[in-house]
């Protein structure tokens, strides 16, 4: 926001109370109250307001107080925010971040623990990106808004409160890019956002058991870095994904799909999809544990694909 | 002098349609609306005779003043006056206009017909003196943003003829490089915002474009355009509190032209008054088959907004076509009504008998101007015809800038 002037803030509370989740914490003092605006509940009509202010050349960064209630605004973004690039004939540009956090937190209940990714990823013309760390936030952040494609960040409401060093420098990470988070020989784990961590946790299990994953969070769910997964299957020949959105249509059934497509020839055994059970998310404990992919399957997931041979 | 309060009883012609379950009002009742309604053509020409003027043949820029059909109403605003300041320039230029846009709609019409336009055509037959009034008080740098009747508000902020039945036909000389289509025409560098589907999402888009406005400081408004039909939409009243609360430089245009598809206005609206709707935001009824009254409401809304934050204009209109080719327009309305209009308000007779009656030209010159226009048309038409489809590669050109994530989505 200070390097450029046209970079402002939309979303409720983003403001004075320094936004639901701090994230937006004490903007609104430096920057005043046009750059950062505070809005009344009406996520499809703010979300249409950036969208048309994006028209006119500024790059506003929208937030949903829960990705959830940018349900409100669906035809917003999937109608104008996707796809005014390309009915406009390439005349209009639409730079938003649309940003906010989702997933299975502790006992939200169901339509606060909603996961969007795997409803917006058939709208043509928008970018989705998942962060997973604090470095990683800040780098795919600042490419979101320097972009010039209307990008959807989703952030996780249980990683607000992860601490990392990360450099004084200024960084962008490149928003099509996987990240490596751990070389290994035997089998691909494709992953992101919360799950990484479970997926981590699971490495340690696996690691003392003698196996050698191979964990890479995807970070872009749209488009795919099918070159950094496709390098590591044509290494491993074995591929597990472990994902917190719904099995039906979410992002694993794509990224499924797109490795088949593409490498099949490299596959020794079949792609094994964790996902989140296909129900709204219990409010109890033990039954909240259930619906979201746990270590101990991922441990199990990869002993039976590794039997394979 | 005809009674005043006869003509402003005018704008409540609607209400004293009887409710009744038949889909057309009976005829007494549009028989007033038609009386009530006109323009009263008899004292326009008292009005000509008394007026002083100083319009002679040559004289295309002298100053001269026309009263509007009917005085503005008013809520929760002082109403501009109804005298409209014009010159005979002014007058054949809104002719001409006029006459081109109404040429282009009932091409399109034929063009539809023989199949060469294909899917949603909704055409501007008759709302023309809105398009043509906003323009002549507005520059290219406000922002006009509508749904998807919007060929003549293209051609209206500078739209060629060729791009637009190109566009219409899915050629790749179209505005939208033939991939938006009908409900799609964008021209950016005369802040036109298109051109949008689904009704009422472009209201929020408006107040958004108004937003950028402010933040330019350049003194500029937008015109956020929207039918009687949208004006029931949640996100109209979301944006309208936005907007006012943040005295963005946007003006809510309400084209009322008192059917949303079938639905007559007094079976989708509580309140038809739709300049009321806005409640704390003050509006202007006007009469929108009148492309002077348009011009002052424009004028007026575009000072009064930079100031004071947003207002809305319910233009009272009309369309002499179905809502979209795929509907006659006729199980909802009676013919007679239609006709009805077209001889006691059409915008463009309006001016013809303005301009024959304050001798800026004769009618044979008029006849001229008509086809020229005709010709204009016919030319840009055959040269559509001719141009080609687009290439193959723009099916993935322009989802992303630059290309981005095309690579895994083609074959």
């Amino acid at each position: 926001m200070e390097r450029d002037p046209t970079v402002c803030v939309i979303g409720e509370d983003v403001g004075h109370y320094g936004g639901s989740y701090k994230v937006t914490k004490g903007l609104a003092t430096k920057f005043g109250d046009l750059r950062v605006l505070d809005t009344p509940i009406a996520e499809n009509s703010f979300t249409g307001m950036g969208i048309g202010a994006a028209m006119t050349g500024l790059r506003p960064v929208i937030e949903g107080m829960n990705m959830g209630f940018l349900l409100l605004a669906f035809n917003q973004i999937s109608n104008n925010c996707g796809m005014l690039h390309y009915t406009s004939g390439g005349q209009f540009t639409i730079p938003v971040v649309i940003r906010g956090p989702g997933g299975v937190g502790r006992q939200l209940g169901a339509e606060h623990s909603q996961r969007l990714e795997s409803y917006f990823q058939s709208i043509p013309g928008l970018q989705l990106v998942a962060c997973s760390t604090p470095y990683n936030a800040k780098g795919l952040m600042k490419a979101a808004i320097r972009s010039e494609n209307p990008v959807v960040l989703f952030e996780h409401v249980l990683l607000y409160n992860l601490k990392e060093k990360i450099p004084d420098e200024e960084y962008v990470l490149c928003l099509e890019e996987a990240e490596m988070v751990r070389p290994g020989d035997q089998i691909t784990i494709l992953t992101y956002s919360r799950m990484r961590y479970h997926v981590m946790q699971a490495a340690k299990t696996l690691v003392n058991k003698g196996y050698d994953p191979e964990v890479i969070d995807i970070r872009s769910l749209k488009p795919f870095d099918l070159y950094t997964i496709g390098n590591s299957i044509k290494k491993t020949h074995r591929v597990l994904i472990v994902e917190e959105c719904m099995r039906t249509g979410g992002i694993g059934a794509s990224l499924r799909s797109a490795i088949i497509d593409n490498f099949w020839d490299y596959l020794d055994a079949e792609i094994m999809c964790l996902s989140s059970q296909d129900v709204p998310t219990p409010y109890a404990g033990t039954l909240e544990e259930w619906t979201v992919v746990q270590p101990a399957q991922i441990v199990s997931a990869v002993e039976q694909l590794c039997k394979k041979t | 002098m005809p009674s005043l309060s006869k003509i402003c009883s005018s704008f409540c012609f609607l209400s004293l349609l009887p409710r009744s379950r038949s889909r057309a009002p009976n005829p007494q009742a549009m028989a007033a609306l038609r009386r009530f309604s006109s323009p009263a053509i008899l004292p326009l020409r008292r009005f000509a005779a008394s007026c002083p003027f100083s319009a002679t043949a040559g004289d295309d820029q002298a100053v001269m003043t026309v009263e509007t059909s009917v005085p503005f109403t008013g809520h929760r605003i002082d109403t501009p006056s109804r005298s409209v300041e014009t010159t005979p320039k002014e007058l054949l230029s809104f002719f001409r206009e006029m006459s081109l846009m109404r040429r282009m709609e009932i091409a399109a019409d034929s063009l539809y017909k023989a199949k060469l336009i294909r899917g949603f055509c909704h055409l501007y037959d008759g709302q023309e003196a809105v398009a043509v009034g906003m323009e002549a008080a507005i520059t290219k740098k406000d922002a006009i943003i509508t749904a998807y009747r919007d060929h003549c508000i293209f051609l209206g902020r500078g739209g060629k003829l060729i791009e637009a039945f190109s566009e219409l036909m899915g050629r790749r000389a179209g505005c939208s490089k033939g991939k938006g289509g009908s409900m799609h025409f964008y021209r950016r560098e005369a802040e036109f915002y298109g051109g949008h589907g689904i009704v009422g999402a472009q209201i929020p888009l408006g107040c958004g474009i108004a937003l950028g406005q402010k933040y330019s400081k350049e003194e500029t408004v937008t015109f956020t355009m929207y039918g009687d039909g949208a004006a029931n939409q949640g996100q109209l009243f979301e944006a309208l509190n936005m907007s006012a609360l943040w005295d963005l430089p946007v003006i809510l245009v309400c084209e009322n032209n008192h059917y949303g598809m079938g639905t007559a206005e007094w079976r989708a609206a509580k309140s038809p008054a739709y300049y009321k709707r806005g409640d704390y935001v003050p509006g202007l009824k006007v009469d929108g088959m009148d492309a002077l009254a348009v011009k002052q409401a424009c004028k007026f809304a575009k000072e009064h907004v930079l100031k004071n934050g947003p207002m809305i204009l319910e233009m009272d209109t009309y369309r002499y076509h179905g809502h979209s080719m795929s509907d006659p327009g006729s199980s909802y309305r009676t013919r007679d009504e239609i006709s009805g209009i077209r001889q006691e308000r059409d915008p463009i007779e309006r001016i013809r008998k303005l301009i024959l009656s304050h001798e800026i030209s004769t009618a044979n010159e008029l006849k001229d101007i008509e086809k020229e226009v005709r010709k204009e048309v016919d030319a840009a038409i055959a040269q559509a015809k001719e141009c080609p489809m687009p290439d193959s590669s723009e099916l993935f050109a322009n989802i992303y800038v630059k290309g981005l994530g095309v690579k895994d989505q083609a074959p």
